[in-house]
Parts: C-alpha cells; structure tokens; sequence
C-alpha cells in the first residue's frame, strides 16, 4: 500500500436531537482513536428534531473514508457529508477574544482589531473584549497578535461549515 | 422434567385478559411491564433469559401474570447474554435477555460486546432507578445507556410512557436489520409500574440502518468478470453468510459447485459450506490449515463474502494475500477498505448478493480458464498433501491423551450418532482445535466467540442452544479454565434438565497462555497452570448431574459414547496431555506463508519478531 498523506477535514452531519445522540459521535471518535479538532453541534430545523454537527479531523484520506462509514452507521445519524471531499465549502468560526492592557498596548490592539473587522462587544477602561468571525486560520492570526497587546482569555466556537452554491447537505 | 411447551402465539388476546386491573376492566389501560411483554410477544419473542433484582419487579411479575414468554432463569447476567446469543445464532431469530439495574446491567457488558463483535441480534431489557432518582446515585442506579454505548449497536433510556412500545418494535428492527447486533433498551421502574399505551409494530417507522443498500448490478456484474478471468481463484467466507441465513449458505453452496473454485471460511462462518467437502479448504487465519493460508498468500481472485479481513485472518496486513484481485461483499459499508483495501466492494445482503453472482455466472460468456484452475487444484492438492493437522497419538491402552485425540473422536463419536448436533466451545486452543477437526454440515451449529475471545462463552451458551433445541445433541467444548469462568450455569442446567454434554479438555493449563509463552516469552508460565481444581465429577454430581473422568487412551471411546448416549447432563473431564500447541500456527506479525507448523510437518516458519510480540 502506498504511504497516504494525513490532512484535515471538515465532516458535517445531521442526527435526530435526542438524548445521547452528541455522546454517540464524541465516544466514536475516542473509542477508535480518531482526532477531534474542533466540534460545533446545535438543532437547524424549525421543530428542534435535527441538529446539525460539524466536525474537523485530521487523518489520511482512507481515514477520512472510514471515519465516514463509521459514522454513518451510527442509528440517529440520518445523513454524513465530508465537505473537504465534495467541493467548495465555507467554514467559519467566531472567537471573543479579550485583551487587558493600556497605553501603547491598548491602542494597538484596537488598530489591529479594525484592520481584521473585529468588534469591541465590551469595552472598559483597561479592557476589550472582541468579536470576530471568520475562518480558523484568520482567527489563529489575531490571536497571535493580540498576545503581546495583552491577550488574557480566549473562547472559540468552533467551526460552522457549509458547502458553496445551491447545493446543501442533503442534496450532495 | 421436559421443557415447558409453548402455547399457540396466535392467543393474543389471553395476555391483556390476564393483566387488566379487576378494578377496571372497562380500560384498556396496561401498565408498561405488560405493554412490553406484549411488544416482546408481537415481535415473536418465545424465551426471555434473565435474572431478576428490584428494578424489574414489575416486568418479572407481568411475566408471571402470562404464558407466551418463557423465562429461562440463568446464574449469572453475561450467562444470559451468551445463552440469548446462541439462541440467536443457532436459530435466526433475535435473543432476549431481562437484567435488573447497576450490578445487573454491568455484568451483561461482556455478552453485549461479544455479540456487538459477533454481529449477533439480541435486545437486552434492563431495569434502571425510577427516572425521579436518575442521576441521584441511588440504590443499584447506574448509567447503563453510558456504559453500554460503546458496546451495543444502539441504546435507548425509555423516559416517557408512550415511547415504550415504539421503542420495542424499533429495538427489533435495528437489532435484526443490517449488519445485526445488540440493542439495549433501560427501563426506569416508574415507566414499568405506570400506565403506558400500546401501540402496534406496523404503526412505528423504525429508524434502521440508513446506509442499508441492495447490491449494486454493476459492482456484481464487474466482479463475476474478475472470476471468469480467475486462474487462482479462492472463495474466502464469512458469519455475514450465517446471518443472512440458511438460503445464503444454500446460495454459497450452488455457487461453489458451478464455479468449481476452492474455498475457505473464517471460525465464524463454519458450516455455511459443508466441511467434507472437497472444495472447502478448511479455516484460515491464525490456526487455519496450510492450504487455506497458502491459497489465500497464493490466489489471484480473492472473493471474501460476508467476512471483515479481522487480525486473526489477514496475519501481517502488508503481505496478506499480496498478488489478488480482491472482491468484497458486507452488509457493512464500514467493513470496506478498513483493513485491507479492495478492488470491488458490493455493499448488501451476501446472500443476495452470491444469487446475483450465480445469475451472472451463468451468462455467457463462460468460464474458460478450466485448464489453469486445475493445475491450482493440483498445488492445492500438494499442500493438503502435507496433512497439516495430522499429529501422532500413542496407542498403548494407558497411553496419555492429546487433546487433539480427544476432540477429533469427540467428532467422529457425534457424528456416528446421526443427531443434529449444535457445538458450543469457550476460548483457547481446544477452540481451535475443535474448529479444525469439526466439519459442520449445516450453518447455525457452531457457536463460538470468534471477535471477543470470550472465555465462559461456551457452557451459558450450550444452555442456550439446548432450550431453542430440545431435542438435539448439544455439547460445549471446553477447556478447564475457562469453563471456570461461568460453570455457575451448571444450576441452570440442573434447573431445566438440559442433557447438555460438557467435555472438559483439560490440560491443566490455560492452553494458549501457555503456549504463546512458550513461543514468545522462554518458556516462562507466568500465571498459566490452573491450580486447585474441583473434582469435576463430584462438581458435575453437586450440581445434579452426571460426571466422568478419561486418564488413558483406553477408556476415551467408551466414555464419550456412554456420555452422548446419556440423556442428561453430563461433564466429561478428559485429562490429556499438558504441553500440547496448536498447529498450524501464523505467529502475530506473520505472513500467511509464514505458517509455523507442528513436529509432524517439519516445526518451520517465521521466527516471532518484536514487532510480532507487541501484537495481541
């Protein structure tokens, strides 16, 4: 066999919103050693029955292939899209993001935070706190040039995916 | 006492009949103990085993109150699991299993993954605290659906009345549908004691498996190609081929016969092609024959059906059947390219599958490569010919027994009997051995626990197979250890007079320990020699039964026919000899054409590596 290279990947799935359907997908990927890096669950459909679970993992693409099959075999799992493999797709994160610090610091830290669109959702005299959204590697950035301005704490969502044009999750 | 005939199924009115509140016979209304012994009855359930405990008081006494279900009263939670797995396994039908809640719940753990491994169909009904103290570490409360998860093919806590029937019928649905497995459903006791409505199973729409699929005409009609252009072509079958049932094994049969190809089989799907044939290689994997691991390294066409390519079968995954083309045929889309990958995957029914491939077979055009094929039949021949599993018995009349001896005139001594006869075995090397030198003319008849390695598998499930066979030689190879692990059933078996025949094959040793020892760790017996036995001919008396004891070659015949021919339960303690290894062996990180053999082939093979020691 030949050797295959490790990448990321961006699965979305649908499963029916009941009780220990998040701790069927989580055990999954513990319980046969696959990695999870970054989990974003809520319900999308207008009766609350049917979350939507993004995922992104990283492993060669047989990996990948059977980390899908795995899934999908799950009882309340009624649909398992891998993004990465299907076409263009938007992932996107949201991130708050406080800084403390003042003087030079401080104005830095607002400067950078408009040149990347971020929002000031809290602002005291010694503190921001900023919003910004957008794809995990733009996240990465700010936060790494926040950190000598005073970065403090950080909280993440996770990534939320889409795939691109009319196409959706269920028509792919 | 025999067995308690079932009454007719068609009586369903009796049940409710029997359980209304005399107070209110006017409302329908059920409690949830009897909306689930009716749920269990219109899903055809006939026998329930089961312990009981406080959390399912109620279910217990609505069975109590009725007489479709049967309760078979086992000694121990995982006993029931393994008797409803052999019932399963030996009848087609999903096995049932009632434990109470905590201790009884985490005790069926190791049944409910042995059937998760074995893709065996049961519903496990668990009673759990009133859902008022759920999470309130209450008394034998545990968090069963959490601890079952990862071990079942799907779970349920029942929280509302209403969805106990729903639930039920889905259980079934989920448990037989697919590739089959274990469900398990947790019954907090209010919802067993309160009122809960009925509904029927044709009004549910059950959630089976979505990525269930029919097989694919193209993918079928590309890998009959693959076999018409075959010279080394070689059938590779597995359990998929006993769960889809016995029309698949009749299939898999014709099949064989009009294509002419050899074929071999993995532990789980002996008896799905009848083992006398001359087509059927024998086992492969670990401790298959010589010629089935060599066709396998050797052939060109591998066409593996309803198997998964597991550890045991593959040796090192790198060298495993290097030059072949291979087909794969699962109801389990997860099983493909998981280990090995393939070049055509037919995802469905096997047994559907291997119909569409006779169809296709007989299309035109024919199968031309009739001259290659016998000159592979013939190096077939030449590895038979080394008659791997061939070993030297001394004849003197007090000579010691090999156990290979005592399993192979077990066998024969069966056979001669005529009787429709179901084997059960625990785990180790009289496992292998009795999968070598048993040859199962039907599916259903061979239970064993291939995935887990389950010792105390085999007497619970003896118990198992008896009670959905009353009429059959049922008999439980054993080894003395691990019959240890459950031979609490011996009060099950003493309770319900199953004529279960238990040969011990006792070697006073855990056989495989020992010999993985002696191959991989000098000779050094950490912890392997089974000290402080019971007498198991006074054990077999305690418990109401009849026990025999075999020291020398020459009482062996005599004593395996007076024990089948007893029509009760018996334990036979055949003491053979201590350092026995099973042969052929694959030695872990070795390749199929790596086989160690036994001192009568020649002892060669591959040494064992460190990477092969890191191996289980």
């Amino acid at each position: 066999m030949q050797q295959e290279i490790s990448g990321s990947a961006v699965i979305s799935l649908l499963v029916d919103n009941e009780s220990g359907a998040l701790a069927r997908i989580v055990e999954l990927f513990s319980g046969r050693g696959y990695n999870i890096q970054s989990l974003t669950v809520a319900p999308v459909d207008e009766n609350q029955t049917t979350s939507r679970v993004n995922v992104v993992t990283t492993g060669t693409p047989s990996a990948i292939r059977q980390i899908r099959a795995q899934i999908a075999r799950v009882v309340p799992v009624s649909r398992v899209v891998d993004l990465t493999a299907e076409g263009p797709y938007v992932a996107r994160e949201m991130a708050l993001v406080k800084v403390v610090s003042s003087g030079e610091p401080r104005t830095e830290a607002l400067r950078i935070a408009q040149a990347f669109r971020a929002r000031a959702v809290d602002t005291t005299a010694s503190s921001f706190v900023f919003e910004l959204t957008g794809s995990t590697e733009k996240l990465d950035s700010f936060i790494e040039l926040m950190r000598p301005l005073g970065l403090a704490e950080v909280s993440r969502t996770g990534v939320a995916s889409i795939c691109r044009g009319p196409q959706t999750i269920q028509s792919i | 006492m025999p067995p308690v005939p079932f009454p007719g199924r068609e009586d369903d009115m009796t049940l409710q009949a029997a359980s209304a509140p005399s107070d209110a016979r006017n409302t329908p209304a059920l409690s949830g103990a009897e909306v689930l012994m009716r749920a269990l009855a219109e899903q055809g359930v006939e026998v329930i085993f089961g312990y009981p405990g406080g959390a399912v008081l109620p279910i217990y006494d609505a069975l109590f109150k009725q007489n479709q279900i049967r309760h078979v009263l086992v000694r121990h939670e995982q006993a029931a699991v393994h008797a409803a797995e052999a019932y399963a396994r030996s009848t087609g039908k999903v096995g049932v299993v009632l434990v109470t809640s905590g201790p009884g719940a985490t005790n069926a753990v190791t049944g409910l993954l042995d059937a998760m491994m074995d893709s065996i169909p049961l519903v496990c009904l668990s009673g759990q605290v009133p859902t008022s103290l759920i999470g309130y570490d209450a008394f034998q409360e545990a968090d069963t659906t959490g601890i079952t998860r990862p071990v079942t093919k799907y779970n349920y806590l029942v929280r509302k009345p209403e969805d106990l029937a729903p639930t039920v019928h889905e259980a079934f649905a989920i448990a037989r549908s697919g590739r089959p497995g274990p469900v398990l459903i947790d019954l907090p006791k209010n919802i067993t004691v309160g009122d809960a409505p009925y509904m029927d199973a044709k009004e549910i729409a059950p959630r089976t498996e979505r990525t269930q699929a029919k097989p694919d005409k193209d993918a079928v009609a590309r890998a009959v190609k693959a076999m018409k252009n075959a010279k080394r072509p070689l059938f590779y079958t597995g359990g998929g081929i006993i769960n889809s049932g016995p029309q698949a094994s009749e299939a898999l049969r014709k099949l064989v016969k009009m294509t002419g190809f050899p074929i071999t089989s993995t532990l789980m799907g002996l008896g799905a092609y009848p083992g006398t044939d001359s087509q059927f290689l024998g086992m492969l994997g670990m401790h298959g024959t010589y010629e089935a691991n060599l066709a396998t390294h050797d052939c060109d066409v591998l066409i593996a059906l309803g198997s998964r390519f597991d550890d045991r079968v593959t040796g090192r995954v790198d060298a495993f059947s290097p030059t072949s083309f291979k087909i794969h045929a699962d109801i389990d889309p997860a099983q493909i390219n998981k280990i090995i990958h393939v070049d055509e995957a037919i995802i469905g029914d096997v047994g559907e599958t291997i119909a569409m491939m006779i169809e296709e077979w007989e299309k035109e055009p024919a199968y031309t490569h009739q001259a290659e094929l016998a000159e592979w039949w013939s190096r077939i021949d030449a590895w038979r010919a080394l008659d791997c599993l061939r070993f030297t018995q001394d004849q003197a009349p007090d000579a010691v027994i090999k156990p290979q001896q005592a399993i192979r005139r077990i066998y024969e001594l069966a056979r001669e009997t005529g009787r429709d006869t179901y084997v059960s075995t625990e785990v180790g090397q009289h496992q292998m051995w009795a999968a070598q030198f048993f040859q199962f003319d039907h599916p259903n008849r061979w239970l064993t626990s291939g995935g887990l390695g389950t010792m105390g598998y085999g007497l619970p499930a003896a118990v198992g197979a008896q009670i959905a066979h009353p009429d059959a030689l049922v008999m439980d190879i054993a080894g003395e250890a691990s019959t240890l692990m459950n031979i609490q059933e011996l009060g099950t078996i003493a309770q319900y007079r199953l004529p279960v025949k238990i040969f011990i094959i006792n070697n006073h040793y855990m056989g495989m320990v020992r010999q993985w020892q002696e191959l991989l760790h000098g000779s050094r017996y950490s912890e392997s020699y089974s000290d402080a036995l019971p007498d198991f001919v006074k054990l077999a008396e305690s418990f109401h039964g009849t026990g025999m004891r075999v020291t020398q070659l020459s009482q062996l015949d005599d004593t395996i026919r007076q024990a089948l021919a007893h029509n009760g339960p018996v334990i036979v303690d055949i003491c053979v000899a201590e350092g026995e290894n099973c042969f052929p062996m694959i030695p872990s990180g070795a390749a199929h054409n790596e086989m160690i053999l036994g001192p009568e082939q020649g002892e060669s093979g591959a040494k064992i590596t460190k990477e092969g020691q890191m191996l289980v």
